[in-house]
């Protein structure tokens, strides 16, 4: 059985809790931490590879403790708080995912439109396109 | 009968509550409606704004004195260095300052993603910030190091100083080479397959008063989401008004002016630390200019649409770097925005790097301090250099 590629994403009020542990002990799975961060604000992020009879189980036990559960798809996310609706972005992007609407001049992003070719991440002044695994 | 206002007029119905304050935005569509003679009647004060990178920006710190106290020769802001070349606990942090251990373009394109800029963004959040400083020692100040945290509210003074901003028109950047290059104009792709500009065009402050008759030394202006002035004009003020081979005007060009605030009254909003890949760190600057419609020749110019306002399309490739001063045409704002413009036949992407958004926003505040009775309009104490004087750029030669 192929390991499945997971995102887990922890809420501040849950991150310091044993929780991978429990994961592994209760459930008997077989995990590998592909990555792992917690921010300044204690909210943190986890890429693992799980693999187990207990598989499904084991997830919804996560989603009890509260954890947001997701699978792995490499994908851009636009900081909204970052972002200043320059537009720097808006001619490198080559699928028209990122555009102005011409009479606003405000900046958009239609995911179902972006191939995560990356370039925006790069081509933003602000930092406000981020990849997310 | 032309309309004359004074700015003691202006102010006094701005203090009664009287003053009709409108955006260029807003005068445009009046003027359209009624006809510039009565718009020039009706309005009292027009709002521009721009909200775009400005390299040549930064703020003199003062720090406060230490027990025992120290004469900083050496010192860095979140490990970027400052300026300490004036009095002993005083330092200019520019924008474009990087940490000396930054990889810079060794690793081509480099990132730059924390430079001067972001730590003025910083500060004016009120984050900590690690102040680090080294000194030789005096006999006055005895002190040889420190290391602390500050914020801005710790600090004597912090005054936004930026020896040029608002440039009255930018570029048009394009790409002829056959590779991709990094530049302060962004991402330039090969192959003309992109092009840039820099300007929020009919909402820029400095195209809406082409010969200086209102902006100033000492004109109020919004600045970095707190009140500001003019001190100066700014650097490399060379202000023109670009005309075609029939003699149609383009729209001016050149102008600059040098700004000063006080940090501390500034939202971190409005002053924000930027990235340009391969190029450097740099400083997004809030500006809004209020234009006080004194006659109608003020109001014409201030209500110049983006369709009357061009930039010069630049190979930045080949030219700009090696200071030709030819350029590919001119295009107007209007094509500009509309993400389309053709360039020697071929139809090229455009793509801003001023935020037009952030800019109308800004106009609008301004309008409102105003409307509000508590941002009064100035009278510059001396005008700037106009497209009359001809000021002329030098060169370096070398």
């Amino acid at each position: 059985m192929a390991p499945e590629r997971i995102v887990l994403r922890f809420s501040a009020d849950i991150s310091e809790k044993p929780i991978i542990y429990r994961l592994v002990k209760d459930y008997d799975l077989v995990i590998n931490i592909l990555k792992a961060n917690v921010n300044p604000q204690k909210e943190g992020t986890m890429v693992l590879e799980l693999t187990g009879a207990q598989y499904n189980q084991g997830l919804e036990y996560l989603r009890q403790e509260g954890v947001a559960v997701q699978p792995l798809i490499e994908g851009i996310a636009r900081n909204e708080s970052r972002c200043t609706m320059c537009g720097a972005c808006t001619a490198i992007c080559p699928t028209g995912a990122l555009f102005i609407e011409r009479q606003s001049m405000e900046v958009f992003f239609n995911e179902d439109k972006c191939i995560v070719c990356q370039l925006c991440v790069k081509a933003c002044p602000m930092w406000a396109m981020e990849v997310q695994f | 009968m032309n309309t004359q206002k004074t700015y003691a007029e202006i102010n006094e119905r701005i203090k009664t509550g009287k003053a009709v304050v409108l955006t260029v935005e807003e005068l445009i569509v009046l003027v359209e409606q009624k006809g510039l003679t009565q718009a020039a009647r009706e309005v009292d004060v027009v709002t521009t704004g721009t909200f775009s990178p400005m390299c040549s920006s930064g703020v003199f710190l003062s720090f406060g004195h230490s027990a025992p106290r120290i004469k900083m020769h050496r010192v860095w802001l979140n490990n970027i260095p400052a300026y300490t070349g004036i009095a002993a606990v005083d330092a200019y942090l520019g924008a474009t300052e990087v940490p000396e251990d930054d990889p810079l373009n060794s690793n081509y394109p480099g990132e730059f993603r924390y430079g001067g800029g972001h730590v003025i963004q910083e500060l004016a959040g009120r984050k900590p910030i690690r102040l680090k400083a080294t000194a030789y020692g005096t006999d006055c100040y005895p002190r040889r190091e420190i290391e602390t945290m500050i914020t801005l509210d710790d600090i004597n003074e912090a005054t936004l100083f930026n020896p040029r901003n608002a440039y009255q028109n930018y570029n048009c950047a394009v790409n002829l080479s056959s590779r991709t290059i990094y530049t302060y104009m962004g991402v330039l792709k090969p192959n003309l397959a992109n092009a840039h500009y820099c300007s929020a065009g009919q909402l820029s402050p400095l195209l809406k008063d082409p010969y200086f008759n209102t902006i100033g030394v000492g004109t109020r202006i919004f600045l970095g989401g707190g009140i500001g002035y003019v001190a100066w004009h700014g650097t490399q003020h060379f202000p023109s008004v670009p005309k075609d081979e029939t003699g149609r005007e383009l729209g001016p060009a050149g102008g600059t002016l040098s700004l000063i605030g006080d940090l501390k009254q500034m939202d971190p909003q409005w002053l924000r630390g930027t990235s340009y890949p391969g190029y450097g760190a740099t400083l997004t600057v809030g500006t809004g200019i209020p234009i006080p419609i004194l006659n109608e020749e003020i109001a014409r110019y201030a209500a110049a649409k983006d369709k009357d306002l061009y930039a010069p399309i630049v190979d930045y490739s080949e030219a700009y770097p090696n200071r030709r001063s030819d350029n590919l045409g001119y295009v107007s704002y209007a094509e500009l925005k509309s993400g389309k413009i053709i360039v020697m036949g071929k139809e090229v992407s455009t793509a801003p790097l001023s935020s037009y958004p952030r800019a109308r926003k800004i106009a609008e505040i301004l309008k409102q301090w105003i409307q509000e009775g508590k941002f009064l309009i100035a009278e510059p104490v001396q005008l700037l250099p106009s497209p009359e004087d001809k000021i002329k750029a030098r060169v370096l030669n070398g």
